[in-house]
Formats: C-alpha cells, structure tokens, sequence
C-alpha cells in the first residue's frame, strides 16, 4: 500500500513533508518484514536440521544401511556364476570393491556430521537430489519426481475435503449463531465430542458398511483396475473412491469445527457494536457480514492458511487406510525404507511453506484490520 | 474447595458429563481388573501365542454372541480334558502286563452347521511298545463308527479332519462333516444330540500309562471376543487395551499440558531472553513433522509404548497453547496479589508455583481431560502403521493385524468393530466430560 503511493504521480510533486510519513512507514514495513524473514528463515533451518539429525537418529541409521548394502551385494554376487570362479581371496576383494563403491554412491563413506550439512544446504536451496531407495512410478530416482507424482492425489483429496469442511463449517455455524439454542444448535453442541476421533477411525466403519457390507463404493485405491481410458469415466471414477477418504475426513472434524466457529461468533455477536446495529434496524446479512465476520476475518484467514499448508502434510493414516497413493504414504514408506532425502524434502517444503504463510498473514491482518499496524 | 465443589455440582447437570463420566468409571474399573485377571507377564506371554497357548481355538471365528443374531446356530468351540464332568477314565489292569484304559467324551451337539476340526491330544508313558488306541465315536441316534486305530507316541495329536482313510469310511465327506451329518437327511447337514467320543487304550507292560488326554473342537463360534489368525482369543487385547490405553492417554495428556503450564509460567515470570526462547523453539517445533518423527523414532529405535509416550510428550510440550497459557499469565501476573507476594519477599518460584499456576488451573482441566482421546487415538493410530508396542496387546494393534489380514473384506468384522467401539467409547467419554467442563470452567463460554 505505501508503495503505492510512492508510485503516484502526485506524490512526487508533493512537498518533502508530507512524503516523510509514508517513506517512513515503508523504512518500518521494510524493516519489520527483514527481521521477520531472518526469524522465520533461522526457524525453519533449525526445524529441517533437526528432522535431519533425527531421520538419521544419531547413526543408527548408518549402521543399518551399512547393514543392508552388504546383505544385498553378498546375495547378489552368489548367484552370480563369474564370482565362483574367483579366488576367495579375489571374491573377498571384489567383494569390498562392490560394498565401497555403493557406499559412495549413497555417501556413506563420509562422516555424517558433514552429511547433514550438504543434505540441509542442498534442501535449504531446494535441490532435493536423488532418493536412496525409492523411485517414483515412472521409474525416476528423483526426489522432486517422486513428490511431484503424489501431490495431486493428496490436493484431491485433502483440498476437497478440507475445503469443504472449512467452508462448509463457517457456513453453518453462521446459521447456528443466528439460531442460538434452537434444536439443530443442541444437536451440534451434542455431537462435538464425536470429533475425538480421527478420520482413519471413521474411514474404517465406512469401508465396513458401504464397502464390505454393500459393495457399494470400493475399498480403496485411487482408481479401478484397469482405469478407464475415457476422460469423462476416468474423473468419474476417481470421483467414487474419492467419496469414502473425503467423507471420513469430513465427518471426523465437521461437528467440532461447526462448534468452534458457533462459539466463536457467538463471543463476537455479543458486542455492543452488533447490538447497536441491530437496533439501527439493520437487515441481519448485512450484520453478519460488515459486524459479525468482518472483525473476525483475522482468524478466519489464520485458519485457513493453517489450513492450506496442513494439506501438503497429506494424511498419513487415511491414506494408508483408504491405499490412497498420496504424499503421507510416500513419506511413510520413505521412512520405513530409511531414505532421508525423501524425508527431508517433504520436511523442507513444508517448512517453506509454513513460514511463506506465516509471513503473509501479518501483512493480510493490516489489509483486513485497520487497526492493526505492521511493526507499528 | 468450595468452587471445586459448586464446579462439580454444575458439571453433574450436563447428562453428558454424566454419561461420559459412568463410562470412564467403567473403563477404569475394566483397566484396574485386567493387570488382576491376566498379570503382564502373562498377558505378554499370551499375545505371543504359540500352539501350547490356543491350540484349542480355531483361527478367525467370531465370538460367542454371533449366536444371538444368527438363525443358524454355530457350534461353538470347546476344550475338554479329564478333569472334566463329561469325562470318564476306567483304568483295568491286564492279565500279563499293561492296563486297559477306556476314556469316553461326553458332549452335546445342538448347532446348525458342521464345526471346523476336531482334534485329540495324548500324552503317554511307555518302556518300549507304543501303547495301541482305538477311537469309536457314537452319534445321538445310536450309530457306532469306528473312527481310527493307531499306536501312539509319548505326546501324540490325532486330527479327525486329516484321516483319509476315514474321510472314505465316511462316504466321501470329511471327518467335521460326516460324523455329525444326518443319514436321513435328503441335505448334508448336522444331527443334533449327544455324542460321545470313546477311547479305548491298551498299554502293553507295567508302568506303561496314557498320562493324559484331551478333545478339542474348534467350532464357528469361540470366546466371547472371538479369535484371529494366531487362534489368540481377542479377549486378551481387548482387555489389556483398556489399561494401555487409559495410561498412555492420561499420562501423555497430563505430561504435555502440566509441563506446558509450568514453562509458560515460567517464561512469563523472568520474561526477556527465556520468553523470547521459548517462543523461538515453539515456532521451530511448529515446524517440526510430528507424526513423521514419531514414526522415525518408531521404525529406527523402538517402538515401546514408553519411548513412544516420551517422544510424544516432548514434541508436544512447545505446542500452541503455550501461547494461549502465556496470553492469561501476562494478565495475572499484573494482578496485584501478586505484586503484594513480590512486596512480602517471596521467592520467584514460589510466585510461579503457589501464585501463577494455580490461578489458571481452572483453564487446564478442562484442557487436558480433552486431550486424553487425541493421545489415545494417537497410541492407536501408531498400532494401525505397525508401530505398536512390540509385546503388549492393544486395541490399535487388534485393528492392525485385522486390516493386515483383510477383516473387512473377508468378513471378520467383529476383529475391527470391538476394539473400534471401545477406542470410541474411550474418546467419546474424555471428551463428554472436557466438553461440559470446559463451558463450567471457563468463564468466555459460560452461558453459550
């Protein structure tokens, strides 16, 4: 806002004076918006460097790759009829040779403490590099492939049901606040306590009436076998296993979002500004829009950004439960195949995102909030 | 005292509150009589399984009140051995050497379908001939049929189903079916009645002993949780999962908020460098992958429930709601008892300890009663991706082995329902009670 005003024609013409405040608050935006970037970039280094150290606990996690390296070239080499021939003096030297050579490949012949470094300024610049074990489904060792060919699935499914549900929730919690105490309140108010629960626990009971019991939606899975090769089929049928994984994460947080949100407004509903409005005889949208939701957009859009970034997590569990080929899978399987550069950089982009939206969300509260003042 | 007293009063108005407060009495009162019933050890023993454990289970039958909704009643699944009613053991010694031993199994057969198997185990004593049995079995309506004749081993196991040369004596069908099957009926199905089971031992010098004997029948129907793959009667997880589960949700749940509290606390009080601190390592930690860490811990380094419970406790403790704790004690620590405190000469921690928290425990019952379920939902969670505790049984690790096996899609719903029901009595029951303590304790939402 304030460059603009350093943009326009006018503002040049105008006396020193009057520039002065708005190159001040720039200076202030300018500086606030500096060490706030440094904050948050120091933050997410520590975070990664940690998940780093972790994902290698200490070594263990060495040894045992170390461990796995010599299993596989032993069996490896013992159905290989060149190798008998050899010596065993020879066999054990080629032998070495093998295990040091896929050693290096995975850097493992240098100390860790050095490791971590590259790994975290690798991560920190974005290059993912090349996972250890894994490969994505078109047969690519790169981290960044095998990330990019799982995030669709888990917008699908996390965007959808989570719009739906943050939107869906506000919508009728709106409606409830207007309809304090009346019958569907109640019932909300009593339902709450079902969002204890998370979603896999609800996606099982769905898998068991409308899969097992009447075969109605499928199990699991993204897609039938084989797929469809009409588009309009193809989207179609992803729509139908998309029903019972967007259900259960719907369901397992609907009533006590609805709650939230219900108490919410009705804290804010209560102020003395709402109660003047509605005695200027205002029509009760325009309360709920320039007095109810107005001042409460702050945390609307706290939440929503929480919300945003929450999706790239995936949804570990559901997707294991739902066999949804998602991005908390991926991550899953990275860890039980011990790949750290898939683990780091499923860490790394949710760091960067986090402190993208935490960033911008200072300068949305100034945007939507006159009486907030950035750095002020 | 007296508030606590008028709290609680209100909090017995809500009926949920009430409702959920009966159902953790009972869960309580379940988790206090399992480590009684079955002590760890054995439990862990148990879950371990093996064949001198649940021999006599058949594998993957529903529980007992199956019975109750089906119109086809399902032979249930028993263990008899001598010690039994049903029993009978004559021991008559021979003219030269050895004794005659005529055990008869006596049992009643009313179900509508052919149990799975039927098995006999023996154990027997003998210097150097191998004692010779002879089993003869006797339906209702009087028919005698001579099942097998074998001599036997110090430990011998005989399964009626795996006898071909009885399979053909029974006409073709297999041993579970022919024994049991109505000759007069147009359709292969059971007589119902009493049957008996004779076995009619010789032991060829003195000394020589049948030791011991022992019928199982592994019907459609057994415990009254059923069993699983393992053949490990369900009752077991399902009851040692009650006290795993309270544990680990109440004390991860009080761990992280009293901790919380006390850092918050902390952190208001000397304020400067250790606020700034540690509202540093909050943001870091906010970063941090919770799950994906805790599933590192678990697949690298272990997957007991107490590392589990530690890691889970100290990634917790710089949550968010540090900052909703230090946003009250920065309003508390203005008051001005505590400024008269400062005036008497009261140490700083005991301003922190006697002053600040206890204004604000209030706000954290409600607080951490809520959290018990998310924690006892996360122990199951962790079981559901393989990472439950290794030898303890548990409600999580139920529905892993059963979603493993493809409960669902096979059918053995019960596998997944009963410890699905339990987990959500136990979450729906924490959070009746926080819910209405919540609107009794804090006083923003009194009256909405």
């Amino acid at each position: 806002m304030s460059v603009e005003i350093q943009t326009q024609p006018g503002a040049e013409a105008a006396p020193r004076r009057r520039l002065s405040p708005a190159l001040q608050s720039i200076v202030r935006v300018a500086k606030y918006s500096g060490v706030k970037l440094v904050m948050l970039f120091i933050t997410v280094v520590i975070g990664v460097y940690l998940t780093i150290l972790i994902a290698n606990m200490g070594g263990y996690v060495d040894q045992i790759l170390r461990g796995e390296i010599r299993e596989g070239i032993s069996q490896r080499l013992r159905r290989d009829p060149l190798y008998r021939t050899l010596t065993p003096a020879e066999q054990n030297k080629y032998f070495e040779s093998e295990v040091l050579r896929e050693e290096e490949r995975l850097h493992l012949n240098e100390p860790f403490a050095i490791r971590s470094v590259v790994y975290l300024t690798n991560a920190l610049q974005m290059e993912l590099g090349r996972a250890q074990n894994m490969s994505s489904d078109s047969g690519s060792r790169q981290v960044r492939l095998i990330i990019l060919e799982r995030l669709a699935p888990t917008l699908l499914l996390m965007g959808f049901s989570n719009m739906f549900l943050f939107f869906g929730s506000i919508f009728i919690a709106l409606s409830l606040s207007r309809h304090y105490g009346s019958i569907w309140d109640k019932v909300t108010v009593a339902l709450s306590p079902t969002s204890s629960a998370p979603p896999w626990f609800y996606g099982v009971f769905f898998i068991l009436i409308f899969a097992a019991i009447f075969r109605v939606l499928p199990f699991g899975g993204m897609l039938d076998a084989p797929p469809p090769t009409n588009k309009l089929d193809y989207a179609l049928n992803v729509m139908k296993h998309l029903i019972l994984p967007s259900s259960a994460i719907i369901i397992s947080s609907l009533f006590i979002s609805i709650y939230n949100w219900r108490t919410f407004f009705l804290i804010y509903s209560s102020e003395d500004y709402v109660e003047m409005a509605k005695a200027k005889g205002l029509a009760s949208r325009d309360v709920e829009t320039r007095y109810i939701l107005r001042p409460t957009l702050p945390t609307i859009i706290t939440n929503f950004g929480l919300l945003v970034i929450g999706l790239w997590t995936g949804a570990i569990v559901t997707e294991t439960v739902f066999s949804w080929p998602g991005l908390g899978r991926t991550a899953f399987r990275a860890i039980g195949l011990f790949d750290t550069p898939v683990i780091v950089g499923l860490t790394i982009i949710y760091a960067y995102l986090l402190a993208f939206t935490v960033f911008i969300l200072d300068f949305l509260y100034a945007v939507v909030d006159p009486r907030v003042k950035i750095g002020g | 005292m007296q508030a606590l007293k008028s709290a609680f009063r209100q909090l017995a108005g809500y009926p949920s509150a009430l409702l959920g407060g009966i159902l953790i009495l009972i869960l309580l009162g379940v988790g206090i009589y399992a480590p009684i019933a079955i002590p760890y050890n054995e439990a862990i023993a148990l879950w371990r399984g093996g064949e001198e454990h649940w021999r006599q289970n058949p594998r993957n039958v529903p529980p007992l009140w199956y019975n109750w909704f089906t119109k086809e009643a399902l032979p249930i699944s028993f263990q008899y051995t001598e010690a039994d009613e049903n029993v009978t053991r004559t021991d008559t010694p021979r003219e030269n050497g050895g004794t005659n031993t005529i055990i008869t199994y006596t049992f009643d057969f009313q179900a509508d379908k052919f149990p799975q198997e039927l098995i006999v185990y023996l154990k027997s004593d003998y210097a150097t001939k191998k004692p010779f049995i002879s089993f003869t079995w006797i339906t209702p309506d009087g028919r005698e049929v001579r099942v097998t004749d074998l001599g036997i081993t110090q430990s011998e196991t005989y399964r009626f189903g795996q006898d071909t040369k009885l399979q053909r004596r029974l006409g073709g069908l297999p041993a579970n079916q022919g024994l049991f099957a109505d000759p007069n009926s147009e359709e292969v199905k059971p007589l119902k009645g009493t049957y008996t089971l004779v076995m009619d031992a010789l032991t060829f010098e003195d000394g020589d002993t049948i030791v011991s004997s022992e019928f199982v029948m592994h019907g459609l129907v057994s415990g009254w949780f059923g069993t699983d793959h393992f053949r490990r009667d369900l009752g077991v997880a399902m009851l040692w999962g009650t006290p795993v589960a309270l544990a680990f949700g109440t004390l991860a749940s009080f761990g992280t908020s009293v901790v919380t509290m006390i850092i918050a606390a902390i952190g208001v009080w000397f304020g400067s460098w250790l606020d700034e601190l540690i509202q540093r390592i909050t943001e870091v930690n906010l970063v941090l992958p919770f799950l994906n860490i805790l599933i590192m811990v678990g697949v690298f380094y272990s997957r007991s429930i107490w590392t589990m419970l530690g890691v889970t406790i100290l990634l917790s403790i710089f949550n968010a709601s540090i900052k909703s704790y230090r946003a009250i004690f920065l309003q508390v620590k203005e008051s001005p008892y505590i400024e008269a405190a400062r005036a008497y000469g009261a140490s700083n921690m005991r301003i922190v300890f006697q002053y600040l928290i206890p204004r604000i425990i209030p706000l954290l019952i409600p607080g951490l009663v809520l959290g018990i379920p998310a924690f006892v939902f996360l122990e199951a969670t962790l079981a559901v991706l393989g990472l439950g505790d290794p030898v303890l049984p548990t409600w999580g690790k139920m529905i892993n082995d059963a979603n493993n096996n493809a409960a669902l899609y096979n059918g053995f719903y019960y596998w997944i329902l009963q410890p699905a029901v339990l987990l959500m009595f136990t979450g729906l029951s924490f959070a009746m009670v926080g819910f209405a303590m919540d609107r009794v304790f804090n006083p923003r939402l009194r009256g909405v």
